[in-house]
């Protein structure tokens, strides 16, 4: 392992709903501490790519790699180094081991994300049970540990999250997504449902954690300021299709697309 | 003229802008296009004060942005000193670019972009954080060159969203300035600041000079540039004349 | 003027119905805790009565067995009088309440106190074979669960528990791992059963007919109850003793015995209640004639 090869690198993605592409061609490389992006108005793919990522759409075209070692019964879990593998080449339980160990998703809605019917700190003390953590008090003292870092009261702890509000809802849902020590996030609009005092709450809080742990972040936004608030990279998607990418500061300042442009001028007059 | 495809660079200096044109095309606006540059070049030796002159809407900012790396450039080169290499900022990766702007290149904007919700000595402190060092001793730093630039310490503890306009701008500065890169980019810097503050800044500007660290400026000031300035680049040289680019 | 004679085939089920069973008690016992889908037939009896228990018992019984049937440890309900009486009836078998003479015991919610031999067969009537559905409402995905050894979703219920009331609360229908690998649903039996399961000499069945499940556990395999390191499982227990034939360590029922709310404490098992009564009477006579 070695530090130029990215963490996940994607090549010529595509995913087609019947006839029509959902997303065409996507290629982009994400290294460790990066956060990219994705932006785009409603219909524009940024949705289908996520769900493409995620290994939740199917993935007609291209390649999804991941950098990882592959645990084969053969080899044993000892020894494997790290390479950059075809997720189509995994088998289901190595991509779920991939979800226990390796991968955090967001969700827009709390409810997607979480067990609404268990406490809080049942719901982000349960990863480290699919871990094989058994001992209760060790669970719950870490699961307390984030949510104390999410910034939830310790005597919320025991709570179900239907008794809490829309952005305790989702700190907890970053906290049962932190919990296990991931290396890559994704994040499908997490702040799209918040009142915008709690939405900057919510992305500051992110934005610290993921600079800290060096988290590399895929987060599907429309909304700019969000992505120029925690990214590093933004591509700019449109019609299925990547019309734009780079550094955020770039492509926001200094838009070369004429979507682009009008997309930042929209925001900017909003 | 011309370069040879090597990123050649003149010993001395962290930064050789070369040959740099900057066009933008404004689609919403029948595409029309809005020549900037043409042909820019200049050097940035180390430890030296490279100031750029020309009247407002010259195109000084945009020159700052383009080595930052928030803008682009159409063609040219803009190389860098970074660490053992040179980095031409014009092709480089975003990635590369970030790279660049943790390890050599600071800026000092005009605003502040306020984070919300951190307290104003860990504004300053985070660029010594994400070097390693450890926070109290950054904190300390990030508390000295406050009080410096006269931050009552009461404010500290408080994020500087609410701070105003030559207080942001001070924190601004000291978060600029509490590490030492080998290029710094200041964009009037001293727009909003008292004649004592100015000095403190002159100051703070002269000590990273004697440091060696270059520096590429835009100073309102006449004062603040005749203190620092060791070299002048006059933007316009390089405009496209209105008439040319109408014809 | 009497009815005509009905014939039915051997355990009432059909050869085939009971070709089916036996393939999917056979996998059962092959892959122990695993849950088999089978092809729950039509049996006299309502669905959520002991269905499934009934295809099972119907499909291992022959005249030579002797069956006895509990309901929550009586022999004497409704309920299990009526099972003893059809299998007497369709598969020629002999009935019993002793746990002792028993070939095949077929139980709702208990496991006889009396230790089980190698030469018997438990049936148990399973009413929800799925131990993660209560977290998990999706049969797919609790299957892939199974598959894949995902068990950390059984921990959160239990976490849960200790979360709220400070020790694990579930005292029936406690959670095991059988075999080292699956987890099972052991049927509403009380927590106070569950160490019985582990390693018992007997075979042990079970059947959900509304669900169409069946699994096993082959004789002297491990079952281990769930819990944490800290908090480990622990089987309910009873301070007192029965009231009628003063045994300790067993199953305890509370019964109310008036209006005013008097309650005494009795056996769940019946036959065990009235087999230590009738012991220590023979005893106590003993003693008085000598």
């Amino acid at each position: 392992m070695n530090n130029e090869t990215p963490l996940l690198s994607v090549t010529g993605a595509s995913h087609r709903y019947g006839e029509r592409y959902g997303c065409r061609g996507v290629s982009f490389d994400l290294w460790p501490g990066e956060v990219l992006a994705v932006v785009g108005e409603s219909g524009s793919g940024k949705s289908t790519l996520l769900g493409m990522l995620a290994q939740r759409l199917a993935l007609d075209e291209g390649s999804i790699r991941y950098r990882t070692a592959r645990q084969t019964s053969a080899s044993g879990e000892g020894g494997a180094s790290e390479d950059l593998l075809d997720l189509s080449t995994l088998s289901e339980r190595e991509v779920r081991r991939l979800w226990r160990t390796d991968w955090g998703f967001v969700h827009q809605n709390a409810a997607d994300g979480l067990r609404m019917h268990v406490s809080a700190g049942g719901n982000v003390g349960e990863p480290l049970m699919a871990n094989g953590w058994r001992h209760f008090g060790q669970i719950r003292a870490e699961a307390e540990e984030w949510l104390r870092r999410v910034e939830i009261p310790t005597d919320r702890t025991d709570d179900a999250p239907t008794l809490f509000s829309g952005g305790m809802r989702q700190r907890v849902q970053v906290a049962r997504n932190l919990v296990f020590g991931p290396r890559l996030v994704f994040m499908d609009e997490p702040t799209s449902g918040l009142d915008v005092s709690v939405q900057a709450r919510l992305l500051d809080l992110i934005r610290s954690l993921v600079s800290e742990l060096g988290l590399a972040v895929v987060i599907v936004t429309h909304d700019l300021a969000v992505a120029r608030l925690i990214s590093h990279r933004t591509l700019v998607m449109k019609d299925g299709a990547v019309i734009e990418s780079g550094l955020t500061d770039r492509v926001l300042d200094d838009p070369q697309a004429a979507y682009t442009q009008l997309l930042v001028s929209s925001i900017l007059q909003g | 003229m011309t370069y040879d495809a090597t990123n050649r660079m003149p010993q001395d200096a962290v930064l050789s802008v070369q040959d740099v044109d900057k066009t933008f095309t404004l689609h919403l606006q029948d595409s029309h296009q809005l020549p900037v540059l043409r042909g820019m070049t200049f050097d940035v030796p180390r430890g030296a004060c490279v100031v750029l002159g020309g009247e407002s809407g010259a195109g000084k900012s945009t020159v700052i942005k383009m080595v930052f790396g928030s803008y682009g450039a159409d063609s040219g080169r803009i190389l860098l000193r970074h660490q053992d290499s040179v980095m031409d900022l014009v092709t480089a990766q975003p990635r590369q670019v970030l790279a660049a702007r943790r390890e050599t290149v600071g800026y000092v904007s005009q605003f502040l972009r306020a984070v919300p919700r951190v307290p104003a000595l860990d504004v300053v402190a985070e660029p010594l954080v994400e070097r390693g060092v450890n926070r109290a001793a950054a904190r300390e730093r990030a508390g000295e060159l406050l009080a410096r630039l006269s931050i009552p310490e009461r404010l500290w503890k408080l994020p500087p969203a609410t701070f105003s306009g030559g207080e942001q701008q001070r924190v601004n500065i000291a978060r600029g300035f509490i590490i030492e890169r080998p290029l710094l980019l200041l964009d009037e810097p001293t727009a909003s600041l008292d004649g004592r503050n100015r000095g403190v800044v002159i100051d703070l500007i002269r000590e990273s000079l004697g440091h060696g660290t270059g520096m590429l400026a835009i100073f309102h000031d006449a004062d603040v540039r005749d203190a620092v300035a060791d070299l002048t680049v006059d933007v316009q040289s390089f405009t496209p004349v209105r008439e040319e680019v109408l014809a | 003027m009497s009815g005509p004679r009905i014939v039915y085939n051997e355990g009432y089920l059909d050869e085939q119905t009971k070709r089916v069973v036996r393939r999917a008690l056979l996998k059962g016992v092959a892959i122990p805790g695993f849950q088999v889908p089978f092809a729950s037939r039509e049996v006299p009896m309502p669905r959520g009565w002991g269905t499934g228990g009934v295809q099972l018992t119907a499909s291992v019984i022959g005249p030579a067995d002797t069956l006895k049937v509990i309901d929550q440890g009586a022999d004497d309900t409704t309920n299990a009088v009526s099972i003893r009486a059809f299998f007497e009836k369709v598969a020629g078998a002999d009935s019993t309440t002793r746990t002792d003479h028993a070939t095949i015991i077929q139980t709702r919610h208990r496991i006889p106190e009396t230790p089980l031999t190698e030469n018997q067969i438990v049936v148990y009537q399973v009413p929800i074979p799925e131990p993660l559905r209560f977290l998990e409402p999706r049969e797919t995905e609790t299957r892939r669960l199974h598959a894949l050894e995902e068990y950390g979703l059984m921990y959160v219920k239990l976490y849960e528990d200790i979360a709220k009331y400070g020790h694990i609360a579930k005292t029936y229908d406690y959670p095991v791992l059988v075999n080292g690998r699956y987890v099972m649903a052991p049927s509403p039996i009380p927590s106070f059963d569950n160490p019985k399961m582990h390693q018992s000499p007997a075979l042990q069945l079970f059947g959900a007919g509304r669900e169409k499940r069946i699994y096993a556990i082959p004789p002297y395999t491990d079952v281990e109850s769930l819990g944490f390191e800290d908090f480990p499982f622990e089987p309910q227990s009873f301070d007192q003793s029965c009231e009628i034939c003063e045994s300790t360590e067993v199953y305890l029922d509370e019964v109310l015995i008036d209006d005013q709310g008097g309650v005494m404490f009795v056996c769940s098992d019946t036959d065990h209640c009235e087999r230590t009564l009738t012991t220590r009477d023979h005893d106590h006579i003993t003693e008085v004639n000598a």
